[in-house]
């Protein structure tokens, strides 16, 4: 049967006459029939044309509600299931009109048929009006104790839906404890109906906290294979809220719950992924860990095997636990190559994972591969593969000259936007191992030409800075560049300035005429603050004294790692809590990405393997959480698991404070023109000679790359990786955040 | 959990705006038409705008939407979405813009069935279908109450896949054993990747309540002996050398991994490696496998391709079937990839068509049947136009698709089905092999 649907009009506001007709037509219809039409057919069709348009027709068939109404009574479940459905559709734009039908929802909640009651249940509690959400209240609590078994999981969803309608009034009422028993119900579908709302209403309550005890979490982990798919991963869901009190027990679950990996359902088998890594946590003992490492790999993989979009989730979460647990997913990198039609977010993902799985044994394939990937069409793709052989050199240090070949070969078939890519990530390569393959600056300086992206020229003009000594006519090279240095971009104009002043200090002949008028632009002919900065940094240097100008400027500096893809450990931590999530395709912060996402982090218990931050690197009290939301063991005298409203509220996380920085104190120095030049270089030449050398000292120039961390070194990072045309790459496609 | 189900056609309108929360407002329709639909340059299946997630799949002409808000468990939610392609294909056929046109209520019925506060509830179709009924079959049995407990029962219970009163006068079934494989060979002549995905796809017309016992020629199962258990040797798949020969001799198959319908008793195969079920009634996937050990590859390609100079690029290619002479192929079809700027083409075959195909930049040759053992050339050579602005060839690999009865490359094989119910009914069981190409890519 076709039926007719009113014409798509973005437009909202004014109807046509036209669509006005349509609904007098429709209303007509649906009062036709009259007794001759014993099995309402004429009614049915006419609900069919209001429901076809219901989406399509901008609302005008809310004219239609008291009509609707009127058939609500008629004793024909097909009539009903649509006029219920009308009424969630429009009762929250007419609720004067929608409450002619709470008798009737109300009258249903009774019905001796199971499918009537439930579908009436279900209804009512989708209404969002107060006189509906009050009527529910009373009908539900029998119903939570229905004889049917499909009733009674429509009960336990009930429960949650009128939490989401009014927080106060389920709490001031004993739903939540009604629910909490019916955890002891001896169909399994029910309980993982009451398990999913129970998470459901602790995710959106600060003053309620889950805790489920061993012998809950065992018995719900033997109903799992008795439940549907969906019922399987509420339950595993809901484990989480169980913390282990001993090793033992936590490895007993995670081997039960191992055979679930092997689900067709990937919601089943990411969720049971995280369990396990979660149980993990409190297993001792390097064996088991091991073994049970080894059970998450394969499944890992398999989901490769999936719709694309499953597969781009899998990945993500393979990038996760790898840093999580390097054990896992040791199998042949090549079951991570990409297909030629792999969307482009599989491939991009499944880069970064070669990226990370890519050992000095394997990376013989790995370039191979890579070098395929770069004379691929999307560009995208093709600047990720590149920056990949770079990272690698970086990386894997015994094999750097042969990605560094690789590089060059590329870089050959002059193709601009693979020359511009591979120059950034061999500037990174010179960083990365100083004094080493200078012998291929000619090469790369070959293609100057060829570079217009402001990152590559930096990369270039680094280079030509760097070593000036080595390259003949580096002035003129720079010379090339100045020339535009006002059209130039900051970037380009702070490397310039840089590469200015290293040339002078290493060829003072050649570069006595570039400096002054460089200096000059800096200083004096920009806005940009950073390069005004800089400039006089180095003139008062210069000025001072050449020669410590000298070990400043061209002194030795650490040297840079490509470990960056690394998460920081509290990040790590809370994204294993959250495997299979959306949080595990953006790989931020959680509370980034979704300010109201409850935070999840691992409870300390008897059993806890490790601090929660493994480096030290946080600050550990105001990380851990109160301890009196310890779980005492449950003593719940209720069933397998407790939500209770404790006047005790979780407090959030709170984000550690900054710490504190040496911030020399700020001064009045307000150089804003040039006029007052003088005057503000005075001043603050007065305040630097002010400072004692004990300030100075505490400002420890051979810290400053790490920012105090232990290690002091500069990292490649991922989203430098990333810095490139964002918008084409379209955001989202690279774990990006568009924000409205 | 999901918020809302959205469904908008190419052209973005949306069709079905079904909220299950209040925080799915109509106007998020607009919103992920301006964001996702018509915008060309949206890559990622995943959009998150301020709280709200679009999470969308496209399927033949429609885009199905999942609205969720705070952080949701995206595996449910695209398997969910699957799931609804699914059960639309079931119900109508296919699950395209006219089928949802032509059926909007019954889609409204599914949904409102099928998730609750946005939780997806029973999705199976058997038992569905028993009370969500498509045009012109009456609901006459959902009006009856004792009937209607039949199917609540059904819907919440441990085995809600399978109706109890299934009544056949024949009992058979039939068990399909689909391989996908796939190959990425290089340049050179070296194997990149080969490995296999397989799929056992199970028709049931079995009566009352039976519990299916299945055998493979899966090693763990063979050997019991010679690895500690399924959880050590699952993980470790590269033994050594000699033994895995020695396996193969032996005509055992390593899985590298299974997943299984949901009526498998995975307790049973992790302790015991026994796959054993009730089946549901009817067309089901049993399970899938992956193995990646002695790959058997059908077809062996050997593609000479020359660029001679800007103006022409001359191929050979060659291919031989590496199957028994008793079998053969059908449908193969080889698909050579051309430079964006060719004007013309030629081509010789020995056996088979080939026709260039200017919008796919290929040239696609086609055998209808390839018998075991025999070898073919294609001989072409394309021309091209001149650019002004020279771009190096990408050289796509070339790929290609087949189907290939009675052989399975992994080495699979079914040992026995048993079917043990009450009654004790005899019933006949039938296998059948195939093996398609997965992703079968040839570089030159």
């Amino acid at each position: 049967m076709f039926l007719a649907v009113a014409p798509f009009a973005p437009t909202y506001g004014s109807r046509s006459s036209n669509q006005q007709g349509k609904v007098a037509e429709l209303r007509l219809e649906l009062n036709s029939g009259g007794k001759k039409d014993k099995n309402y057919s004429a009614k049915k069709i006419a609900l069919k044309k209001i429901v076809a348009n219901m989406t399509m027709s901008n609302n005008d068939m809310v004219a239609l509600f008291p009509d609707v109404i009127g058939c609500m009574n008629l004793p024909s479940l097909e009539i009903k299931k649509m006029c219920f459905l009308f009424l969630v559709n429009y009762s929250r734009m007419k609720p004067e009109v929608a409450l002619k039908a709470l008798p009737i929802l109300v009258d249903d909640m009774a019905d001796n048929n199971p499918l009537v009651r439930a579908l009436a249940l279900r209804t009512i509690s989708y209404v969002h009006v107060r006189e509906f959400v009050e009527a529910t209240f009373q009908p539900l609590k029998r119903l939570m104790q229905d004889n049917d078994p499909y009733v009674r999981k429509t009960a336990a969803f009930c429960v949650a839906k009128l939490y989401e309608h009014d927080k106060k009034m389920v709490e001031n009422s004993d739903l939540i404890d009604r629910l909490n028993r019916m955890l002891k119900d001896e169909n399994p579908t029910v309980v993982s109906s009451v398990l999913a709302s129970l998470v459901d209403i602790w995710g959106r309550s600060e003053s309620i906290s889950l805790t489920i005890d061993y012998v809950s979490a065992s018995k719900l982990v033997s109903i799992l294979a008795d439940c549907s798919e969906w019922g399987q991963t509420y339950i595993l869901e809901a484990l989480m809220a169980y913390v282990p009190q001993d090793a033992a027990e936590a490895l007993l679950l995670a081997e039960r719950i191992a055979p679930r990996l092997s689900h067709q359902n990937s919601a089943v088998v990411l969720t049971s992924c995280r369990v396990i890594l979660y149980l993990m946590n409190y297993i001792s003992g390097e064996k088991h860990i091991t073994s049970l490492c080894k059970k998450l790999s394969p499944p890992l993989v398999t989901l490769l095997s999936k719709p694309p979009e499953v597969q781009y989730l899998a990945l993500r979460n393979a990038i996760l636990i790898l840093q999580k647990r390097p054990e896992v997913l040791r199998n042949d990198i090549r079951v991570f190559f990409c297909n030629y039609n792999d969307p482009i977010y599989v491939k991009v993902t499944k880069l970064e994972l070669m990226f990370m799985l890519t050992t000095k044994d394997n990376i013989g394939v790995v370039l191979a591969e890579l070098r395929e990937y770069a004379t691929e069409i999307d560009v995208h793709f093709v600047r990720k593969a590149v920056r990949a052989i770079g990272k690698l050199a970086i990386k894997i240090e015994s094999s750097a000259k042969q990605c560094i070949d690789t590089l060059l070969e590329l870089v050959d078939a002059k193709i601009p936007y693979i020359v511009q890519e591979a120059t950034v990530v061999i500037r990174n390569i010179f960083r990365k191992y100083p004094n080493q393959y200078e012998s291929i600056i000619s090469h790369v300086l070959r293609n100057i030409d060829d570079l217009d992206e402001p990152e590559a020229k930096a990369a270039v003009i680094w280079i030509i800075g760097q070593y000036a000594d080595r390259i003949d006519n580096s002035d003129g090279l720079l010379q090339d560049y100045l020339a535009t240095f006002h059209d130039e971009t900051v970037e380009v104009q702070l490397a310039l300035l840089t590469a200015t002043v290293k040339l002078f200090i290493q060829r003072p002949t050649k570069g006595q005429q570039l400096v002054p008028q460089v200096l000059k632009w800096c200083t004096e002919e920009t806005d940009d603050p950073d390069l005004r900065d800089r400039g006089y940094m180095y003139w008062r240097l210069l000025s001072t004294d050449p020669a410590t100008a000298k070990q400043v400027v061209m002194g030795q500096k650490p040297p840079i790692t490509a470990e960056s893809e690394k998460l920081d450990p509290r990040t790590l931590e809370e994204l294993c809590l959250n495997v299979g999530t959306l949080a595990t395709v953006y790989l931020k912060p959680i509370h980034q990405v979704f300010r109201a996402a409850r935070p999840r982090r691992l409870l300390p218990s008897p059993a806890l393997q490790r601090s929660p931050v493994e480096d030290g690197t946080g600050n550990m009290l105001d990380y851990n959480p109160p301890t009196a939301n310890m779980p005492a063991a449950s003593t719940s005298n209720s069933g397998l698991a407790t939500i209770t409203t404790t006047g005790d509220p979780i407090t959030p996380v709170n984000a550690p404070p900054p710490p504190n920085l040496p911030i020399p104190a700020p001064n009045s120095v307000a150089a804003s023109g040039p006029s007052n030049m003088n005057e503000a270089a005075d001043a603050a030449d007065a305040y630097f000679s002010g400072i004692g050398s004990q300030q100075m000292a505490s400002l420890d120039l051979g810290d400053v790359g790490g920012g105090g961390m232990p290690q002091s070194q500069y990292v490649v990072t991922q989203n430098q990786q990333q810095v490139y045309q964002p918008h084409l790459a379209g955001g989202a496609a690279t774990g990006e955040l568009l924000l409205l | 959990m999901l918020s809302g189900i959205l469904i908008f056609n190419q052209k973005g309108e949306n069709l079905i705006f079904r909220a299950f929360r209040s925080d799915c407002r109509p106007r998020l329709a607009d919103i992920f038409r301006i964001q996702v639909i018509s915008n060309p340059q949206v890559r990622s299946p995943i959009l998150t705008l301020g709280s709200t997630t679009f999470s969308h799949v496209k399927h033949e002409n429609i885009y199905l939407v999942a609205v969720t808000k705070s952080n949701a468990n995206a595996a449910l939610v695209f398997e969910f979405l699957y799931r609804l392609i699914m059960l639309g294909k079931s119900y109508f056929g296919k699950l395209d813009e006219e089928a949802v046109k032509n059926n909007f209520v019954l889609i409204y019925e599914l949904l409102d069935e099928i998730l609750d506060f946005g939780y997806p509830q029973n999705t199976d179709p058997d038992t569905l279908k028993m009370y969500i009924t498509t045009e012109g079959v009456k609901s006459a049995i959902a009006n009856n109450p004792t009937d209607s407990s039949r199917i609540t029962q059904q819907a919440t219970g441990a085995l809600s896949w399978r109706r109890s009163d299934i009544k056949y006068r024949k009992n058979e079934a039939f068990v399909d054993v689909i391989e996908d494989v796939n190959l990425l060979m290089s340049a050179t002549g070296t194997v990149l990747r080969a490995d296999v995905n397989g799929q056992i796809v199970m028709r049931a017309y079995l009566s009352g309540t039976p519990e299916c016992k299945f055998g493979l020629n899966d090693r763990l199962l063979l050997d019991p002996g010679e690895s500690s258990g399924p959880s050590s040797g699952r993980g470790g798949g590269n033994g050594l050398g000699t033994s895995k020969a020695t396996r193969a001799a032996a005509g055992s198959v390593t899985l590298e991994d299974c997943q299984f319908h949901q009526c498998v008793k995975l307790g049973r195969f992790d302790a015991d490696r026994i796959i054993s079920f009730v089946p549901p009634d009817g067309e089901f996937e049993l399970m899938r496998y992956r193995a990646t050990e002695n790959v058997n590859l059908p077809f062996k390609v050997h593609p000479i391709v020359r660029e001679i100079g800007t103006t022409k690029v001359e191929y050979s290619v060659a291919i031989k079937a590496n199957y028994s002479s008793k079998l053969f192929a059908t449908n193969v079809v080889i698909r050579i990839p051309t430079p964006l700027n060719t004007a013309k083409t030629t081509e010789r075959t020995s056996q088979g068509r080939a026709k260039y195909e200017p919008e796919q930049n290929n040239i696609v040759w086609k055998i209808a049947r390839f018998s075991g053992q025999s070898e073919f050339v294609l001989n072409a050579e394309a021309t091209l136009t001149s650019m002004t602005h020279q771009k190096a060839w990408s050289r796509p690999p070339l790929s290609l698709s087949f189907s290939l009865l009675m052989f399975t490359s992994s080495g699979l094989l079914v040992r026995y089905l048993k079917v043990f119910e009450k009654n004790n009914y005899s019933s006949v069981k039938w296998v059948r092999y195939m093996t398609r190409a997965g992703s079968y890519e040839i570089r030159f």
